[in-house]
């Protein structure tokens, strides 16, 4: 602070607590939405605080889903998105780091007409090529496997890039001491490298679960049989399920399953995903 | 920039990008190549038979008034969503900015909805706006206003355009306040000893310095709004009602999937593939060279 400006203080605080209210408003509501048994909630205006159904409601989305929606337990749909989060950012991670390796630390024919080649997949999101992405997989007898929902997904350009800025601000000196040591390339990468990059790979590892779980379209088109469908993709089912009116409070509770988990990684890994986000974007 | 010292192998570094390269190829080349391909010709239902005719697809498409509607739908949505996460972002990063007291826990408060699938805040907002039982339609009838986003188009875009902007708040509050924390003390100090106020300081002094951020946001905010916006539109409105939520990557989908019309979407395809490929350049070019005072 400048100077001492009592109102413009009061001004300060008031516009942040505006702030979070109008961010958390709409999640308060699903929660609340999400206690109360359906007659509550079938007449305008609904209950602003808890009901008392909320034990109700969510033992019967984990243990037996939405019957209007194909009836998947939420539990499995929620196994299954963290087995795709989790493959999307062990993957991304591991093939980055290793070609941005390669292109950092080796010389090579078209090394970097490979670097490009990944440079431009930053070019190509899955939204703008659905219908071939679709037929690839399909030629492939990918579809509904755990293959599918993750292998098509690992290439990342961002992360190579934020792997590769890292590596050439690494001195030399230690590739040099390395070599001295008769150390071979790939000694050097785990004894030395990997080390060194482990809080960038911590704070990647947090962007990259968020958006892996978050996946939505990918999943939609890859996935037909229930067993595999994971619960961001899920709630479309139940929003739009036909006949049936929208149960709203058991898909307010499939909602607040479904971002409990990023959201708990982003409030209890903060500092580090600051740290992921602001340098995986630069 | 390169490393004076490096590895001398033959076969590791290719071994080492191989995986990397394989899946680039298989699952974005390959299928680039043939929306390129198939944007060339008309293909029947089931992929029987298909027929070269050149530009026909993009020549029907600019000649269709739905696809010119969704450009500018497209456009409205994209812009809108951008101004209104980007400005209320920028004020809650420039309080956050100035306070002393409870400073993380604003910040925790504000940067969780990051976390939040667009899908997921769709379907929330949906919730609340709902027209027969929704808050949020609640108050807005009570105050006069006839809601009911499932006949009114113009209602449900402004339906996505506020879920869109709602999630995107925290992104660009943290871009804004890293911002705002490299701005040099010194200059508002000065400032405030020449007794400037801190309204003309912010307009003087904070946000020009923000003009690279603020440039970067908008790129990044246009891409979130044509591209990631997708689920947010199929779990909610699903384009509707009629189109007036169909955003462009939307129409790619309902026209390929839905609609069977294979050679339109993949040409649809390309043309997002050029619109990304331009703000790619942009925001790489103009951005990272910074718009510098």
């Amino acid at each position: 602070m400048v100077e001492n400006r009592p109102l413009l203080t009061f001004l300060t605080h008031f516009a942040l607590i505006m702030g979070v209210v109008f961010l958390c408003f709409p999640v308060w509501m699903a929660l609340v939405a999400s206690t109360h048994g359906p007659d509550a909630l079938a007449r305008s205006p609904i209950p602003m605080w808890f009901g008392d159904q909320g034990w109700q409601n969510y033992s019967q989305l984990l243990a037996a889903g939405l019957p209007e929606a194909g009836g998947v337990p939420l539990g499995r749909m929620m196994w299954n998105s963290l087995i795709m989060a989790l493959g999307i950012t062990f993957g991304k991670i591991a093939v980055s780091i290793l070609a941005a390796y390669a292109v950092v630390y080796f010389r090579f024919p078209f090394r970097m007409g490979f670097f490009w080649m990944i440079f431009i997949t930053l070019m190509l999101p899955v939204e703008v090529r659905i219908l071939p992405t679709f037929d690839v997989v399909t030629k492939l007898g990918l579809l509904n496997t755990y293959t599918v929902l993750i292998i098509p997904l690992i290439a990342s350009a961002t992360a190579t890039l934020l792997f590769r800025q890292f590596f050439l601000t690494i001195p030399d000196e230690l590739v040099e001491a390395a070599r001295i040591d008769r150390a071979g390339p790939m000694r050097f990468f785990w004894d030395i490298l990997m080390p060194l990059s482990r809080t960038n790979i911590a704070a990647l590892f947090i962007i990259l679960f968020i958006y892996g779980w978050n996946q939505y379209l990918w999943p939609f088109l890859v996935t037909s049989d229930e067993s595999l469908y994971t619960v961001v993709m899920g709630i479309q089912r139940m929003v739009n399920s036909g006949e049936a009116l929208p149960v709203w409070h058991l898909i307010m509770g499939t909602a607040i399953l479904a971002m409990v988990p990023p959201v708990l990684v982003v409030i209890a890994m903060q500092k580090l995903f600051v740290k992921g986000l602001v340098e995986s974007e630069k | 920039m390169q490393k004076r010292v490096v590895f001398r192998s033959r076969l590791l570094p290719y071994l080492l990008v191989a995986p990397q390269i394989a899946v680039t190829v298989v699952f974005f080349f390959w299928p680039s190549y043939q929306a390129l391909e198939s944007s060339f010709f008309l293909e029947d239902a089931f992929g029987f038979s298909r027929q070269w005719v050149g530009l026909l697809n993009y020549t029907e498409l600019f000649d269709d008034p739905g696809y010119l509607r969704s450009f500018r739908t497209t456009l409205i949505f994209g812009l809108s969503v951008a101004f209104l996460a980007m400005s209320l972002a920028l004020a809650l990063a420039v309080a956050a900015n100035r306070v002393v007291r409870a400073a993380t826990s604003y910040r925790t408060l504000l940067i969780w909805p990051y976390a939040v699938a667009p899908a997921l805040a769709g379907v929330i907002w949906y919730f609340l706006m709902n027209p027969s039982l929704g808050i949020v339609a609640y108050w807005l009838q009570n105050a006069g206003v006839d809601w009911n986003h499932y006949v009114n188009g113009d209602q449900a875009l402004l339906l996505v355009i506020v879920a869109a902007a709602w999630k995107q708040i925290s992104y660009n509050f943290l871009f804004f306040l890293a911002g705002l924390q490299s701005i040099p003390r010194s200059l508002i100090e000065a400032a405030a000893i020449d007794r400037a106020t801190p309204f003309q300081r912010f307009w003087t002094i904070t946000f020009p310095l923000l003009t690279p951020t603020t440039f970067f946001l908008l790129v990044v905010n246009l891409v979130y709004a044509f591209f990631d916006t997708f689920a947010l539109i199929h779990a909610t409105t699903e384009g509707g009602p009629v189109d007036a939520t169909s955003i462009l990557v939307f129409r790619v989908y309902s026209t390929g999937f839905v609609g069977q019309d294979y050679g339109s979407s993949a040409a649809q395809s390309v043309i997002l593939m050029a619109l990304v490929i331009a703000m790619t350049i942009v925001q790489f070019r103009y951005v990272e060279r910074k718009v510098v005072y």
